[in-house]
């Protein structure tokens, strides 16, 4: 295989990698707060739609993604009315999610469908983006791909290092201790619900905008449930997202390739489970294993915050 | 027992003059100031209960001010308002004979008051300087200045913390200390503290005492929450008894017994624990562990180390120890709950029963109260009948021809409800919604009513008040004399010293020789249980 073939390659892994980043590190951030949302599909494919007919309708890609990132913001929202003011149970409410913005982005997208729209520009960088391989390899990319990583980068700063991401983390390990002592919980889970909403939203507009310049009825194509599978397989921490991103779109383009190829005996559908098959690995060696009970799962994950009086 | 309360006085205030550095009596000093914090008509009601009914005290500077009373009386409602957590319906706090509102735990801590919570506020998976920088306002950004703060303050007073520890792999006592350092870093006017010695070792309460007097001496009030009536005539210089919600007396507990006390806390005559004089013609061995070893169930936790122990029938035998030395692991090793490796570890009226489930054991004739209450004892979302059913249905009948026999356990349940005192709405409450204390008397008195023939027991009075902690003893003790082989592990030194006719020490996953009850001093178990065998410490208190 020369570089003229892996170069696109790389490319295209790249580019499958950039929303499933995108969507993990918001959940990310949410779970971290001691808060399980399973919309972050539903709230990538509104963001996709609602991104794809802003897009169209105004003819700037950057208020498509502005709007997306708000869509997803107002579906979270709608979650953190359920689960943490009403305190519906967080699983039925973000599987409801889902399936709301398949229906949702299935209405609004309706009139769309075969609408062309202009791929998301590349960000020319001088000099940089000429540099032969390495140009395109790393300066060759549109807005989302750098805001992706730079989002991780922020993440992981906020989370270790800020005062803020201290009380974000202290609220999804103890609630009741972190109320006692005067932290409004439901205020920070609002917050971080709204980030993962924000960027669910984004990962969607990537997809709409640039992945693949178009919209089709369930584009997402169980990206969500990537996302969500890859925050647990990166054991709650920014940077193993961030590889393990690029491990999954890997495998998805490896996928393709070998599928082209004429396949080497492994139906599509077994390298479609890998993502998947790779988590619960993960998931059962980090448990059982001498890092057990390393797992950095948030205490309070999933559990809603009740105070006691 | 007047010559030893004086001399202990005597003794006492020499300790506070000399802190001091003066010859000037704090109370002296109050009469000049106003009181640091003044409570007058605080009312508080939640949805059936009015928790707080026009209560009021003062609290001088310097001083250490005891709040009594029973499980439910007001006690965590009133210091809740105190820090901020809650919103008093009406009434005044005066702080520094000022007016003030305190709406949240950062205005509480901005005029200088400091918590010291029951069960901490810490969170497990971060590390000391974590857990002490998020009870802080204004830690600062430089968290090496902070960590050499934190190292100052702690080793000042006594309290040695390790500031890059992650708090899941501290003991009890060094978690609280996470808890007092976090305030003292505060430089705090008012330190509340809430039940904080039921975890501590004795020798850790001497050096936990003496923090708090130099705290006093430095001016700090202290507002000090307990049940353990002996320590409150030690260390406080007023208190203030609550019952139902309302003040009932203020007394000075240096005059008061603690008898005195406890019946003003519950308003009626107090009955200590009757005792027989056993244990010398104590029946067979019921149950025996012998060399029972056993890897710890927790990631951090210690193994057990070849245990040997034997049990008679009509004996209560005592375990002793600090949090977190085995004793869960002990307590699932003779429930069945874990398997020891082979059979003859466990024995029960001489039937090898290592490796048999807890069903199976139960069924021998075994009755377990595990230390956790809700979901362990107790399955909270579940109601009382269905809970009484859970653990009585094969001893007690429940079953018929494999249907569940609803009334029959719906009277048992009110059967315990009714001999203990569980204050609840009725068999169909559910567990969860128990307070701990009352929970706890369900849990306990639904074993114990089931006259199991050789009964286990942890922390059987943790967090009861005076007067149920006297039933459930008295139960314990009137099981024991039908008989009944009991074992009890708790970290209440004095609960073990009343009940129990042998006493044995728990550390590190090893179990000492089993002592009579009558002729062992508490320095020699509180020696054991820091650790130390036989030899006694330097400058131990």
């Amino acid at each position: 295989m020369n570089i003229d073939t892996l170069l696109p390659m790389l490319l295209t892994v790249i580019a499958a990698a950039t929303p499933l980043l995108l969507a993990a590190i918001g959940e990310l951030v949410t779970e971290k707060s001691g808060v399980l949302n399973l919309g972050v599909e539903g709230m990538m494919l509104v963001g996709a739609v609602i991104a794809f007919a802003v897009t169209v309708g105004t003819g700037s890609a950057i208020l498509g993604i502005i709007a997306a990132a708000f869509a997803g913001i107002a579906l979270s929202l709608v979650f953190g009315l359920l689960t943490l003011t009403l305190m519906a149970n967080q699983v039925a409410t973000g599987l409801a999610l889902t399936i709301f913005g398949i229906g949702v982005s299935s209405l609004i997208g309706s009139s769309y469908i075969g609408t062309p729209v202009e791929k998301l520009a590349v960000l020319h960088i001088p000099g940089l983006s000429d540099i032969p391989v390495l140009g395109p390899l790393l300066f060759g990319h549109d807005i989302l791909v750098y805001a992706s990583v730079a989002i991780t980068v922020l993440v992981a700063w906020f989370l270790k290092s800020s005062r803020a991401g201290l009380i974000l983390r202290a609220v999804g390990e103890s609630d009741l201790s972190a109320h006692s002592i005067g932290y409004d919980v439901i205020k920070v889970r609002y917050l971080a619900v709204m980030f993962g909403g924000l960027c669910s939203g984004i990962a969607g507009a990537y997809l709409s905008l640039s992945y693949t310049p178009m919209w089709v009825e369930g584009m997402t194509a169980g990206r969500g449930w990537i996302a969500l599978a890859l925050v647990a397989f990166a054991s709650w921490r920014p940077w193993r997202v961030l590889g393990g991103a690029y491990i999954f779109g890997g495998v998805t383009i490896l996928q393709l390739y070998l599928q082209g190829a004429g396949g080497i005996g492994i139906p599509a559908q077994v390298m479609n489970m890998l993502p998947y098959l790779a988590t619960i690995i993960v998931l059962t060696v980090i448990s059982a294993g001498p890092w057990r009970g390393r797992l950095d799962a948030p205490a309070c994950l999933g559990k809603p915050f009740r105070p006691a009086s | 027992m007047v010559v030893m309360t004086q001399r202990h006085m005597l003794h006492w205030r020499y300790r506070v003059l000399r802190g001091l550095g003066l010859g000037m009596e704090p109370s002296d000093k109050a009469v000049k100031e106003h009181p640091r914090l003044e409570l007058s008509g605080i009312t508080k009601a939640f949805p059936g209960v009015i928790a707080n009914s026009d209560v009021g005290f003062k609290v001088a500077p310097g001083e250490i001010h005891a709040l009594l009373g029973e499980n439910g009386a007001g006690k965590s409602t009133l210091v809740k308002q105190i820090y901020g957590i809650l919103k008093p319906d009406s009434g005044s706090i005066l702080w520094d004979g000022r007016e003030v509102d305190i709406p949240s735990p950062h205005a509480a801590r901005a005029l200088g008051i400091g918590m010291v919570f029951q069960h901490f506020s810490l969170f497990e998976a971060m590390t000391v300087l974590e857990n002490v920088a998020l009870g802080m306002d204004d830690p600062g950004k430089d968290r090496v200045a902070l960590a050499k703060r934190i190292r100052q303050v702690s080793e000042s007073y006594g309290l040695p913390l390790d500031p890059a520890r992650e708090v899941h792999t501290l003991s009890v006592g060094e978690r609280q200390r996470i808890e007092i350092v976090r305030c003292l870093l505060q430089s705090p006017r008012l330190l509340v503290m809430d039940e904080p010695t039921s975890v501590l070792t004795p020798q850790e309460v001497g050096k936990l005492f003496e923090t708090l007097r130099k705290l006093k001496s430095e001016g700090c009030s202290i507002l000090y929450i307990s049940h353990k009536l002996n320590e409150i005539k030690e260390l406080c210089d007023g208190a203030t008894i609550l019952r139902g919600g309302k003040v009932v007396a203020a007394c000075n507990p240096r005059e008061e017994t603690a008898r005195s006390m406890a019946q003003l806390m519950i308003g009626a005559e107090f009955r200590s624990v009757a005792r027989r004089e056993g244990g010398k013609d104590a029946g067979p061995v019921r149950m025996e562990l012998k060399a029972l070893s056993m890897a710890p169930e927790m990631a951090h936790g210690v193994p057990l180390k070849s245990i040997n122990l034997s049990l008679r029938g009509g004996e209560i035998l005592g375990i002793a120890g600090v949090a977190g030395n085995g004793q869960g692991d002990l307590l699932a090793a003779i429930a069945g709950e874990r398997k020891a490796a082979t059979a003859g570890a466990v024995v029960m009226d001489g039937k090898p029963v290592g490796r048999l489930g807890p069903a199976a054991r139960r069924k021998l004739g075994l009755c377990t109260v595990p230390e956790e209450r809700n979901g362990h004892g107790a399955v909270p979302d579940m109601s009382l009948t269905d809970n009484a059913m859970l653990s009585a249905h094969k001893r007690m009948g429940f079953m018929k021809g494999g249907f569940l026999d609803t009334a029959k356990s719906r009277s048992f349940a009110a059967e315990v409800i009714k001999r203990f005192d569980v204050r609840t709405p009725g068999t169909e409450t559910a567990a969860g919604s128990l307070s701990g204390g009352n929970l706890q008397k369900f849990i306990v008195g639904r074993e114990i009513l089931q006259k199991p023939e050789i009964l286990v027991v942890a922390q059987p009075t943790w967090g009861v008040d005076a007067a149920a902690a006297a039933t459930i003893q008295q139960a314990l003790v009137d099981l024991a004399a039908t008989g009944s082989a009991i074992l009890v592990i708790s970290q209440d030194l004095d609960e073990l010293l009343t009940l129990s006719d042998r006493i044995a020490v728990i550390n590190a996953g090893q179990v000492s020789e089993a002592m009579p009850a009558a002729t062992v001093s508490v320095e020699e178990i509180g020696l054991l249980m820091g650790g130390i065998h036989g030899t006694p410490e330097k400058g131990a208190a």
